[in-house]
Parts: structure tokens; sequence; C-alpha cells
């Protein structure tokens, strides 16, 4: 029985708040307004009482997996549990009620927390200087992407027209160049997945104005040329930009200005344990080195004294947020790094356990492309005539949320696993248990599958042919 | 060990055993340069200590006081529900909805989401959000490029909240400003080679503005029109889509989203259903599943990051679904009565506000534009009014910087307040 929507479940008249009495005398719009500009007909919206309003969204609640209900191993997101702390951390009303436009003497605190996860950032990658405000990792790699071009344009370089991307790299990665108004050109890979750097050294040019690299890639192996690559790249007079999407790989184990990385993002809701919110809010901070801290967004935050204040970089290329960022996602990643500092390696450290652990334990009936070493998550792919697909469908049955599928996009039927550091070897095991089963599981009970979620497999191409987005 | 993982001793050592290495470093034998130091932060705090550090620092900002600003935030009653909703770990701890069999939740939502966006914009479609109102605006920039096949190129007025054009700037999208006079913009001069033409009402100066002259005079130059439109207004104001304009876009922090110095808050983004298929960012759409049964799921994938890679409409991933749902239950909540309400009152404690400090000598610099709850009024010292205005317990509106502050008055603002405001600001000056 489908859920009905919260429209089919009003009437006429219902209210599900009731707003504060007026204390002053309330205007008649027609006097305050022309009339051509007030709306003739009421907005078609839901008319509702509270009770059902909660009952409705709990209801709708109880049809979604989270990491909350089950493990949730999808290759990529870092789906690790979300501590509570920060949830705690960012209802307090001094910060909750803080106006974005408030005179920094006012938001001394909020400023502080700012200035603090800039430092430690900068901590973490090695890199000298942060920006907060890009509002997710997208959003990251495209300001790191325009300081780039911002770059070249002020040393008056106008031949640097091409970004390099691996055929590894996350779809954002391409999209992001061509945005920032360059041409995307895919870099292929050596036989364990990596970037291939002798066809790089053949592609890198004076057109390039970089490369956009993910440490460990997205099949979950370390580039271990990475410092070899940055060096091609810094002899053309090109950048190295770092995807920071796997950062939990790295923790106080790879800082990426060790390996030359000139400017990269983070996800503070991978990495730093920010709720993902069924797709977002995210915070996509980046780090730089000096020669691109010019060209930083405005504003970042600096201590003057005691006093913390914005500071505009001398040629920012601009704003990226309406205001300073998620700065809710600021205060969360602020909480969970005060409550780890240098164990953060131990979080690195067990997530890169988990991952070989079920990389070892899956080898043999699942095909792992690039056996070897991986970091935090693994890529394998089904045993021959299994598809990823059907083995994903046959994981819901089981309880589980499947891993990221068909991507990476280089190794066919790929399933991309990252467990996390946050699950026990019991959930591994419990995983790894299901995944083995599902391998010897016959082909038309894993094309039934899901047959215990909330619902089966959708008709993806008719919502597409019959688009209806709208109530 | 740090504190969310759930590994003993045992536990390592059997798990090191099964993948065939001895110790924990060795799972890093591949990492090249390998960082063999300790990170340089402050020690781990638990939870109790880390928590009472927020609580202190949050205790360095002023908060807690009435708020007389706005720009493109605004101090609105949150009710307790939304955040109840939210909080649910079902929502909360899942990701984008890859896998619609286990996410139905957050796809309805988001379908509800759209539904809302459409009812109050009169827009046929809206996607499930973008990151807050000015990446909405900068979206709606490159989209009428991509839709009118002209170079990004866009005509805006200082109505336009300033940072909203910064971000169309940083984006490398090309500004022509339009004469802006007496509080209203001049749309009859348009540059014939533009993409798009925006038109916020109410304005950035809190006026509104005429979205139906904007929308004729943009496809007069073959232009498309942009409207940006606080929520909230469009449940007292005609909607955009039946005055011609093409896109609307705005901030959605008004629906039921905490201050929170600036984020997270969430963009929406409405148009024509014939534009769909340049709508950035993703759309769920209805369908049914093996049995028939009606269900939801992510719809015209073509569109994005993840399949198109470099010829994507915009690299946008994850969005603001979170808080795309507080808008959602919000306007629930709400209904359109609530949100009429919700204007209603603003308007009325607006007004008299500004009635008052007319009455004390000080003149609204648009003084015959018509505002809903935001206008500009003329102080001799605006920095000596929001000082005194801070020391006697209220948060001031915003320093224009040119003799005028930029008042925000909101449902939550009491009449001892506005009286307040107005007896601190005629005495100090």
């Amino acid at each position: 029985m489908p859920f009905n929507l919260i429209r089919d479940k009003g009437r006429e008249g219902r209210r599900g708040y009731t707003l504060p009495k007026p204390d002053v005398e309330m205007k008649e719009l027609e006097t305050v307004l022309p009339k051509s500009v007030l709306r003739k007909e009421k907005p078609r919206l839901a008319e509702v009482d509270e009770p059902t309003v909660i009952r409705h969204y709990t209801n709708l609640s109880r049809e979604n997996e989270g990491i909350d209900t089950t493990f949730y191993p999808l290759g990529s997101c870092t789906m690790k549990h979300n501590p509570r702390a920060n949830e705690a951390a960012a209802t307090v009303s001094g910060f909750a009620g803080l106006h974005p436009l408030q005179p920094e003497a006012q938001a001394q605190g909020a400023l502080r927390i700012m200035h603090e996860l800039q430092g430690f950032l900068a901590e973490v990658s090695g890199l000298p200087y942060v920006s907060l405000q890009p509002l997710a990792g997208a959003q990251g790699e495209l300001t790191s992407i325009l300081m780039v071009k911002r770059f070249f344009d002020d040393a008056g370089d106008e031949g640097r027209t091409t970004v390099l991307v691996p055929s590894t790299a996350h779809g954002t990665n391409p999209a992001t160049a061509s945005m920032a108004g360059f041409r995307a050109k895919e870099v292929g890979l050596d036989y364990r997945g990596c970037v291939d750097v002798d066809e790089l050294r053949e592609m890198v040019d004076q057109s390039t104005a970089a490369l956009m690299i993910t440490n460990p890639n997205t099949c979950g192996v370390y580039e271990r040329n990475i410092a070899e690559i940055a060096a091609v790249l810094h002899e053309a007079g090109a950048f190295l930009y770092m995807d920071g999407a796997n950062m939990n790989a790295n923790m106080g184990r790879m800082r990426p200005a060790e390996a030359d990385v000139d400017i990269m993002h983070f996800n503070l809701h991978k990495t730093f344990s920010t709720p993902h919110g069924g797709g977002g809010p995210g915070c996509g901070a980046i780090a730089c080195s000096d020669d691109l801290t010019p060209f930083l967004p405005d504003p970042t935050v600096e201590k003057r004294g005691d006093d913390y204040r914005f500071v505009r970089p001398d040629k920012t290329i601009g704003r990226v947020a309406g205001f300073h960022g998620n700065f809710g996602q600021m205060l969360r990643a602020w909480n969970y790094i005060r409550m780890h500092g240098p164990e953060l390696r131990d979080v690195t450290d067990m997530a890169v356990l988990n991952a070989n652990y079920v990389r070892a334990q899956l080898g043999g009936t699942y095909r792992i492309p690039y056996d070897e070493l991986c970091k935090h998550e693994v890529v394998v792919q089904p045993p021959q005539g299994k598809k990823a697909l059907d083995i994903a469908k046959g994981l819901i049955d089981h309880g589980y949320h499947p891993p990221t599928i068909y991507f990476p996009l280089v190794v066919k039927e790929a399933m991309l696993i990252e467990p996390t550091e946050t699950e026990s070897k019991e959930t591994l095991d419990d995983f790894i248990g299901t995944m083995l089963e599902l391998a010897e599981t016959s082909q038309e009970d894993l094309e039934a599958a899901p047959t215990h979620a909330p619902t089966r497999r959708l008709d993806e191409t008719r919502a597409a042919r019959q688009l209806k987005a709208r109530w | 060990m740090a504190r969310f993982t759930p590994h003993t001793e045992a536990d390592i050592q059997e798990m090191l055993d099964a993948i065939g290495v001895e110790t924990l470093d060795d799972l890093f034998a591949d990492v090249e340069p390998r960082y063999k130091g300790e990170l340089d932060l402050p020690p781990a705090l638990s939870e109790y200590e880390a928590l009472r550090e927020v609580d202190a620092l949050s205790k360095e900002n002023v908060s807690g006081l009435p708020i007389f600003l706005g720009a493109g935030a605004y101090d609105r009653i949150v009710p307790s529900a939304v955040g109840a909703v939210i909080s649910r770990g079902e929502f909360l701890t899942s990701y984008t909805p890859y896998q619609p069999e286990i996410s139905q939740g957050t796809l309805q939502a988001i379908f509800e989401f759209q539904s809302m966006i459409s009812e109050l914009t009169g827009l046929g479609i809206s996607n499930a959000s973008v990151y807050d109102g000015a990446n909405a605006v900068v979206e709606a920039a490159l989209m009428t490029a991509r839709l009118t096949k002209r170079d990004p190129k866009v005509a805006v007025s200082a109505g336009l909240n300033p940072r909203y054009r910064e971000v169309i700037e940083t984006y490398r999208v090309e500004v022509v400003d339009l004469p802006f006079e007496s509080g209203t913009t001049d749309f009859s001069n348009l540059p014939d080679d533009v993409s798009g033409v925006f038109v916020q009402s109410p304005s950035f100066f809190g006026v509104v503005e005429d979205i139906e002259a904007a929308s004729e005079a943009a496809h007069d130059v073959g232009a498309l029109c942009v409207a940006v439109c606080d929520p909230i207004s469009l449940s007292i104001l005609e909607a955009p889509g039946n005055l011609g304009a093409d896109v609307a876009v705005g901030e959605a922090q008004p629906l039921g989203m905490p201050l929170m110095f600036g984020g997270p808050y969430v963009g929406y983004m409405a148009t024509k259903e014939e534009f769909v298929r340049q709508l950035p960012g993703r759309i769920c759409g209805e369908t049914i599943d093996k049995d028939g049964k009606l269900a939801y799921v992510l719809t015209l994938r073509g569109r994005e990051q993840d399949i198109r890679r470099a010829k994507a409409n915009s690299n946008i991933c994850t969005n603001q679904a979170l808080t795309a749902l507080a808008a959602t239950v919000y306007t629930a909540l709400m209904g359109p009565e609530g949100l009429r309400g919700v204007a209603e009152l603003s308007i009325s404690k607006a007004h008299y506000l500004a009635e008052r400090l007319q009455a004390s000598g000080f003149g609204l610099r648009y003084p015959d534009a018509a505002f809903l709850w935001e206008f500009a009024v003329e102080l001799p010292d605006v920095a000596r009014a929001n000082e005194a205005l801070l020391e006697a317990g209220i948060v001031g509106g915003l320093d224009l910087g040119d003799g005028a502050m930029l008042v925000a008055v909101t449902e939550k603002r009491t009449k001892d307040e506005l009286d307040a405001f107005v007896e601190v600001v005629s005495n100090a000056l």
C-alpha cells in the first residue's frame, strides 16, 4: 500500500501550527500593496494538523534505510556512524540563533570555531590555507579549479585550456572542469588501476592547467606515483588538485602536501562524520598551497591579536555561497575532530583494516580486479554470469544497503564496498556471509529481489517517459 | 583507540591474520610519501568536555536578542515538529536515494518538496534542491545560457541581493546592470544579447518588483526571465509562473531553518516543464514497481554529472536534502493559511515600525515603493544607531554603508521590541 501524499491527508481549514496573536494592528494587504501583485488563487498545499504531520513523516522515515538502521557500505560515500554529540553541538542556541550578518564582534565564538577548523584541516592535509565556504564536495572541486583558472588569468597565461582527469574519476571532476571553462581530457590507467604516468607525461604540456586526482583512487588503490605525477605537472607549470572524497583513508598516514598536492577539497560529511541527510547538506572545505592562497573565496577567517575576523583574500575568486558556508556542518566537524585529536589516525587505520578484511574474505568467490592492499574501500566483481545490480538487490533482501555499483566505470560490473571504521568484525562477517551466499543464489531468485523491501524493483523508464514530478 | 570504532585488540589481530599482514602499519606499506609523525591536533576530549567547550564558545556570540537583520536570512519561527522529523535517523543518516527500494521515505519527501515549490511558484517542475539561494541564482543564470544558446550574460539591478550577484560573477557569468530608481528596476532598455533577466521580488530592499514587466522585456529580446522570490511571500503575492517568469529560484531558509550563522540553508529552483532537460540537479518522479505499486525514483538522470560527466548540466551531486525536508515539514505544518499568517504578521509589524520611524522623523529610502517586511530607513548615523541598539539588547539592521539601515521585521518581533527600537534610535540620534 503506497503512502498517500501529505496533501491527501488534509482537509481545508486544518492547521499544524498556531502563530502568536497579533500585538499590532493587522494591515489589510490591499492597503499596503497594489492589488495587481496579490495572489489570486491560494497554492494547493497540504492543510494538516501536527499529529498527522508527525505520523506521516515518521512513517515515511520507516521506508528508508540509514546508517542508524543498517550496514551501509556505499563506496566513495564514507557512511560512518554520525555521533550524536555533533548534533547536540549544532542545536546550541548561541550558534543556531546567530545571524550571518551580525558584525564580527558579535560572532567571536563562531569565528573561533571556523578559525580552529581551518587549522585542523590544514594540519590533516599539510597544506597551509583553508576555506570552509564551499557547500558540498562538488563545489569544493569547482572552487579549487576556479582558483587555478584565476591564477593563470592573473599570470596572463591564456593558453591553459585543459584539465586532465583519470578515467576512474568521480563524475563531478569532469563536470567541474567544464563548468570552470576548461576542456576535460581523460588520462588512462596502468595495470594497477592507477594513473598511467607515461601516458600522463605524453599528455601534459603548456595547455594543461591541472590534473584532478583522487587518492586513494576510486578503485580503493593508493596512487603510489603521486609525487612523480606532481613533478610532471609542476615541470609544465600546471597544478595537482586532489579530490579528497577518500580522505578517510589518509588521516595521519598520508598528508597531501607532502606528495606535492597544490589544492584539494574535503567532504566534511564523509571524513568528519557530519550526517549525509539523504543527500546533503554537506561541506566541501578546501586547502591549498601558498601559490593559490591569494585566490581563495571571500572571506576566510584570521586571528589578529585576540580577535577573529573575516578577511578578503587579495585576488579572491569571489564568493561561492550566499554567506560563510554551511556553518552547522563546520560546528559538527569541529566537534568530531575535538573528540579525536591525533587519534584520527586510528579512524583511518580501522577503516583500512575493515576494507582489507572484506577484500580478503570475498576474494576467491568475487573477483578482485586490483588484488593488492586496498585502502578504505575495495572494488569487487560478481562471479561469472552474475550482475552487480542483482547482487545489490539481493543484499537489500538481507537487510543491507548495497555498495556503490557500476562505479568506477573502468571496472565491469563494479561493486565498490566501503565498510568504514565504525563497523564491527561481526557486522562484516555477517555481510561477507551474505555476499558469499548471494554468489550461490540462483539467477531467478536474484532477479526477483528485492521482495522484502518497501517496494520491488522500479520501472525507471516509465518515470522518465511519463514525467510526473509534482502532485 | 578512536571512540566510535568497535575493534578490540583481538578483533584487530584476527583481521590482520585474515588479511595476511602482521601490523596495522603494514596496511600502509604502499603509501608513499608516508606521514610518520603524529598529527598536531589538540588532544582528544570526551563528549562531555567537547560539548562544554561548544557551550562556552557559544557564549562568546551575541545571541538570544531580538534581531532586525535580514538581507537574505530571516529570524523566523521554527516549529518544534520540524526538528523532530529531520532528526529521525532514517532521514538523517541515509544518503542520496540511489537504491529507491529502500529510500522511499527520502524520495517521497523530495516529491512533496518539489510539489510545494511548484505550487508556490506556479511553475510545472522543481528540482530536489540546490545549495542555497545564491547558488540557485547562479544555476539559473547558467541554465538561461543553455536554453537560449547564448553566452552566459545576465541583466540584474541593485534590487538583486549583492551577495547573489557576487556568486554569479565568481562563476564567470557576465553581469549587466539595469537602472534602479525609487526602489524599483527599469527593465525597458535591455541589451539584446543577454541570456537571462533577473528580477528579485521582494527585492534586496524589501520592495515588490514588477515580474510581469521583467518577463515581457526579457522575452522581447529573446532572453529568459528568472524571478528570485522569498517563498513566504508567495503565499500572498502572485506566483511568478503566472506572471511570465521562466524560472523561479530563491532561498528557502525562511521555511523552517535556524539562522545558524549562514547555513545550512536550501535553495529552490523551478521552471516550466518544457525546460526540464536543462534543469540542474536531482529530480524525483513518480513511477510503479514490478507489482504495479506506486513509488518514487530519481529520474531524467542523463542530465547529471555521474552519467554525463563533462557534458552534464551542472557538477552538483550532494544537495541539501535534509534542509529541503525541513522546508517540506514546515510548509505542511503551516499550510497556505499559516504561510499567509506569517506573511501578514511580518508585514503588519514591519509597517508599524516603518510608520513609527517616519513619525519620529526618519525617512524611508524608497517612500513610494510597496514593501513587505523589510525596508531601508535613512538615519544620520547608522553605526551609532546600531551601537545604541546593541547596548539596549537589540541586534539592529544592516548598515548599507550609505546612510541607510536595512531593517527586517519577522513574525517573531513583538510590539515592545518594535517600540524599543524606535525609542533607542530616536534617543541615540
